[in-house]
């Protein structure tokens, strides 16, 4: 038993290439498909799709390389996405700058509610991120200047360099899967960095690592400002695609959402929660076209899939290649 | 390589498929209302309001054949923008009839009006589309939302009530409910509580309340939250007090609160007991049909499909000319199960608002009864600012 | 504000602390005994309120329809323990998340098939309803009162059973030190069912026991669950003791918060910014408390774990 999970997480450990190649290529090929097809329907699902892959790739980052299970990721995008709307509610409807917004407030929200909660550990941890999205979210929803509950619609979609080049759905789906690839790439650098390494260390053995000099808050402090700037920009992204921000952005069931993808996925393999995100969105979609209880079926999945998949999908494709005696690209 | 060309294969295929239902040959209606969670009783009214008129109607609308597609919204606003264009681009309806919820509202009208889909909002109707926003692809079968409030500041006032207390969730809907409210009420607001959405316990409030012993207490508290309240208001002996409210006592909560909402006042367009043949019909059938006494939601839906069937019946079943498909639909040429009813400039109904009462029937179901006429052919506040014409 | 009006608010506060007390109870002790992270309990309490519906109606008793509740509440929460909770002992956090989670969109869906998407409810019984005078003028409702009383003595019974009783013992032992009390040769799986069961049975019954003034609809138990999580987090995990004292402290500050808040503002505010600023604030007092808890005490006021 124990065997098969050392195998397993060094099976995960070594580079997978392919997986993460043949989805991206699949990902670039997804807009030419779709033009058989009902093309700005097909366009929108996968843009959502790659923007929670987004969110669900720097939930991971802190989730699976430093254990740390954050239960309200959710208000990141929430930031993001009100970023959007108050700024350009404003006037001010540039892209870059509302992501460089949206980044930093996100910052300032990670930094300081990260400061309290990784005090605690464990489940006390859990649940202060939770305690924290809550209060966000009680707060958008208290903003009766930006539409409170009912939430804000934009005019449009944002600009990108003073062009409206957003507003077509295509070039939208890329500059959005042109995101995902960089938070993708940026993300392998900065988990196969030192320090990454030394995340790692942290979720393996704190003590040890900080006998040895590291001082564990300041790099897990990093690590969730960093999680949260990057959930930032998915928020950015959704508000875009919705040309609506709205409170329900960030619920803690969509933070149990968020969740649900990477572990699906398989964490701490960074395409796995990529992959999870996908796999979610599109089986809610299936799912909710078969059937209005559609629920009724999607709930076994998430639990089969906890009881039997040690390491989600992405556990999944790694034991397939062991017994097919693939070994490592 | 190979798997390359298989998976990119077999999204090309999923993808065909999804969209091989092209063809234009019947009408077709997508219904996006919410069907999850706890208001998920609303949009399963409306639903079966809207599929029990195209059943009546002998499955066509305006001599069509019809197929209503049905989709939830799960009350999240990304998820219906994302719903409403499968529902355009893939299943190309010709009509998105939705939702209950203005926040949904506000996130797909967009969308479906830059579309080729005309939307009929059988419940949400909010401000700033009855106004400046208004748009010419989209009706209202409902009311302003505003309008359904000042029938009871308007009944407070006539009352003569000098001290009111009102109480409503903290959120748009709310502030929109005691304005609503406050905009017809001259007397004296004694306290103006803002509870958090979805609390569950009233009894903070309630203590307020006992204390300021005002005239009249009006709320607005949709769903759950009113089944608890008007319990809870029972139970701290408060019934003395006159309930007045909005959404709180109505069929989609009565089979809930039973006994202790009986004789509680509120506002409505319509009532169960409406008293026209075709309405009869309407009750008779939806109670054999679902089991359930019918409310507003499932009205307003069955009116939306009404509505669609004049407009086609005008236009010979043609949806191609918009313009004329749209002046078709202007002219409301239909039987209301309410009675009258017709568009205002900004395309939301002019109509009767009554007082109603909570009450139990012979049978022990229960439902809300019509007490008196408050306004005659009331026009929402926000039609001037529609410069539509 | 009168003397009067703080009492009975204080009163109100208490109630809403008790209720939050009796979902608490069971949580703590799966999350403390098991290490378990159960988002499901707040389901477990859903199927409580309907079970009771469904057995008021058929018996056309409330005190039958409670009687009933509680084994049938006790007999899913075992069902759910050998189905799912069993295989994911000892796992991963994340695994027990997922898990329950989608039991959560299962059950939610299940409900609404079940007993349809329309608001139940239960009614009060006679000898429960009503109001009495408390002071001149000044009515509280009999049920409150009640509600009061049976989650004082569910607090009494379970402080008896933890500290009186070996299954007490071990609770207690194991909420401390689990992997030692298995190497002591305590059947451990039998412990954790008996521990899950007892709180599957406990947030049944407190679903029960609001169903007469809570109405009783698909995803009751959601918002409740993260005020249970706040509780058993404030009050240190695994510890009743805590749980009480947590879940009166959160009724208290939420209710007073949001009777007296807007008024204490107005002291130091002006009274529109005062009543703007007292709405936006009182939803997130008990999150504010729970940060300024953790902050000061990591591991919530009454630590167990060693």
């Amino acid at each position: 038993m124990r065997d098969a999970q050392t195998e397993v997480t060094r099976a995960l450990l070594q580079p997978p290439r392919t997986p993460a190649l043949l989805m991206f290529v699949a990902l670039v090929l997804v807009p030419l498909a779709a033009r058989f097809g009902a093309e700005s329907f097909i366009l929108s699902v996968f843009t959502r799709t790659i923007i929670f892959a987004i969110a669900a790739l720097s939930l991971d980052l802190i989730l699976g390389y430093g254990a740390l299970v954050s239960f309200g990721h959710a208000a990141f995008m929430g930031i993001g996405s009100y970023a959007v709307g108050i700024l350009a509610t404003h006037g001010v409807d540039e892209i870059l700058l509302q992501m460089l917004v949206a980044m930093l407030a996100a910052i300032v929200f990670a930094v300081a509610t990260s400061a309290v909660s990784l005090r605690a550990s464990g489940v006390y941890y859990i649940m202060s991120t939770l305690a924290f999205g809550q209060m966000l979210y009680f707060f958008a929803v208290s903003l009766s200047a930006y539409g409170g509950d009912d939430g804000l619609t934009l005019s449009g979609r944002s600009r990108l360099l003073g062009t409206h080049i957003l507003a077509n759905d295509r070039a939208f789906y890329y500059v959005a899967l042109a995101l995902l690839a960089g938070f993708y790439l940026l993300a392998q650098r900065i988990t196969a960095s030192r320090f990454g390494r030394v995340l790692r260390g942290i979720r393996e053995n704190p003590v040890r690592m900080r006998a040895i000099g590291f001082e564990p808050f300041r790099y897990q402090l990093t690590a969730c400002a960093l999680a949260g700037a990057v959930c930032a920009i998915s928020g950015v992204l959704l508000a875009n695609l919705a040309e609506f921000v709205s409170p329900a952005y960030m619920t803690w069931q969509r933070s149990g959402e968020l969740l649900a993808m990477v572990i699906l996925g398989g964490m701490g393999t960074l395409w796995g929660a990529i992959l999870g995100a996908i796999a979610f969105l599109l089986l809610e979609e299936v799912l909710s076209g078969l059937t209005e209880q559609w629920r009724l079926i999607l709930g076994p999945i998430l639990i089969l899939v906890a009881l039997g998949g040690r390491g989600g999908l992405a556990g999944l494709y790694a034991r397939l290649r062991r017994r097919t005696g693939g070994g490592a690209p | 390589m190979k798997r390359c060309v298989h998976v990119v294969a077999a999204m090309a295929a999923i993808m065909l498929s999804a969209s091989a239902a092209g063809a234009q040959e019947k009408l077709k209606i997508g219904l996006i209302v919410t069907l999850s969670g706890p208001s998920a009783v609303l949009g399963g009214q409306a639903r079966d309001g809207f599929n029990l008129a195209v059943k009546t109607l002998g499955g066509k609308l305006g001599g069509v054949d019809t197929e209503v597609i049905v989709v939830d919204d799960e009350l999240k606003p990304d998820v219906a923008v994302t719903k409403v264009k499968g529902l355009i681009d893939r299943d190309q309806v010709n009509f998105v009839v939705g939702p209950i919820f203005s926040n949904v509202l506000q996130a797909i009208h967009k969308p479906v009006t830059d579309s080729n889909a005309i939307l009929i909002s059988p419940n949400a109707g909010t401000s700033n589309f009855a106004g400046k926003q208004c748009n010419s692809n989209f009706f209202v079968t409902s009311y302003q939302n505003d309008q359904v409030h000042a029938v009871l500041g308007k009944y407070a006032q006539d009352k003569g009530f000098k001290r009111v207390f009102l109480m409503a969730p903290n959120y748009q809907a709310g502030k929109d409910a005691l304005a609503g409210f406050k905009s017809m009420f001259k007397g004296d607001v004694v306290e103006e509580v803002y509870t958090p959405l979805g609390q569950l316990d009233f009894s903070a409030e309630l203590a307020k309340i006992a204390a300021a012993k005002p005239d009249a207490f009006f709320t607005f508290m949709p769903g759950g939250m009113g089944v608890n309240l008007v319990k809870q208001y029972r139970q701290a002996g408060l019934v003395n007090i006159p309930f007045l409210s909005a959404f709180t006592t109505d069929e989609s909560t009565l089979p809930a609160q039973k006994d202790d909402a009986v004789g509680f006042l509120a506002g409505s367009n319509w009532a169960p007991n409406t008293d026209n043949p075709q309405n009869k019909a309407f009750v008779a059938a939806y109670e054999a049909t679902y089991n359930a006494v019918p409310g507003t939601f499932a009205m307003q839906a069955y009116d939306a499909a009404l509505l669609i069937d004049s407009a086609l019946k005008a236009t010979g079943g043609k949806t191609s000319d918009r313009e004329v498909l749209k002046a078709a639909l202007k002219k409301a040429d239909f039987q209301s199960l309410r009675g009258k009813f017709k568009f205002g400039v900004n395309q939301y109904p002019v109509q009767d608002f009554f007082l109603v009462r909570a009450a139990k029937r012979a049978d022990g179901k229960y439902q809300t009864e019509i007490v008196e006429k408050v306004f005659t052919d009331a026009v929402d506040p926000y039609a001037a600012e529609c410069t539509m014409k | 504000m009168s003397t009067a009006l703080l009492l009975v608010q204080t009163l109100n506060g208490l109630q809403l602390g008790i209720l939050l007390f009796l979902i608490a109870a069971g949580l703590t002790l799966v999350f403390g005994v098991m290490d378990f992270i159960n988002l499901a309990h707040g389901v477990q309490y859903m199927i409580g309120a309907y079970l009771a519906a469904m057995f008021c109606a058929w018996t056309g008793s409330f005190w039958a329809g409670i009687a009933l509740t509680l084994p049938a509440a006790l007999a899913f929460g075992l069902l759910l323990e050998v189905l799912v909770f069993r295989h994911l002992y000892g796992r991963d956090h994340l695994d027990q998340v997922l898990a329950t989670l989608g039991l959560i969109i299962f059950l939610n869906q299940a409900v609404k098939t079940v007993w349809g998407a329309a608001p139940l409810s239960v009614p009060m019984p006679d000898l429960l309803s009503g109001s009495i005078a408390l002071m001149d003028g000044l009515l509280y409702p009999v049920y409150r009162i009640a509600l009061i009383g049976v989650g004082l003595a569910t607090a009494g019974v379970l402080y008896l059973l933890i500290n009186c009783t070996r299954v007490g013992m071990l609770v207690r032992a194991g909420a401390t030190n689990a992997p030692m009390v298995s190497a002591l040769g305590v059947d451990i799986g039998r412990l954790f069912m008996i521990v899950f069961g007892f709180g599957a049975m406990l947030a049944g019954f407190a679903g029960a026991m609001v169903a007469p003034i809570l109405s009783v609809e698909p995803g009751m138990g959601d918002n409740l669950l993260i005020l249970t999580f706040v509780v058993i987090v404030i009050g240190g995990i695994g510890s009743i003791r805590g749980a009480f004292v947590a879940a009166l402290m959160v009724g208290l500050i939420d209710t007073l918060g949001r009777a007296f808040g807007p008024q204490l503002l107005r002291l130091v505010l002006a009274p529109a910014a005062a009543s703007q600023t007292g709405r936006s604030l009182a939803p997130m007092l008990i999150y504010i408390l729970m940060a300024a808890v953790l902050f000061y005490r990591p591991s919530g006021l009454f630590p167990v774990k060693q």
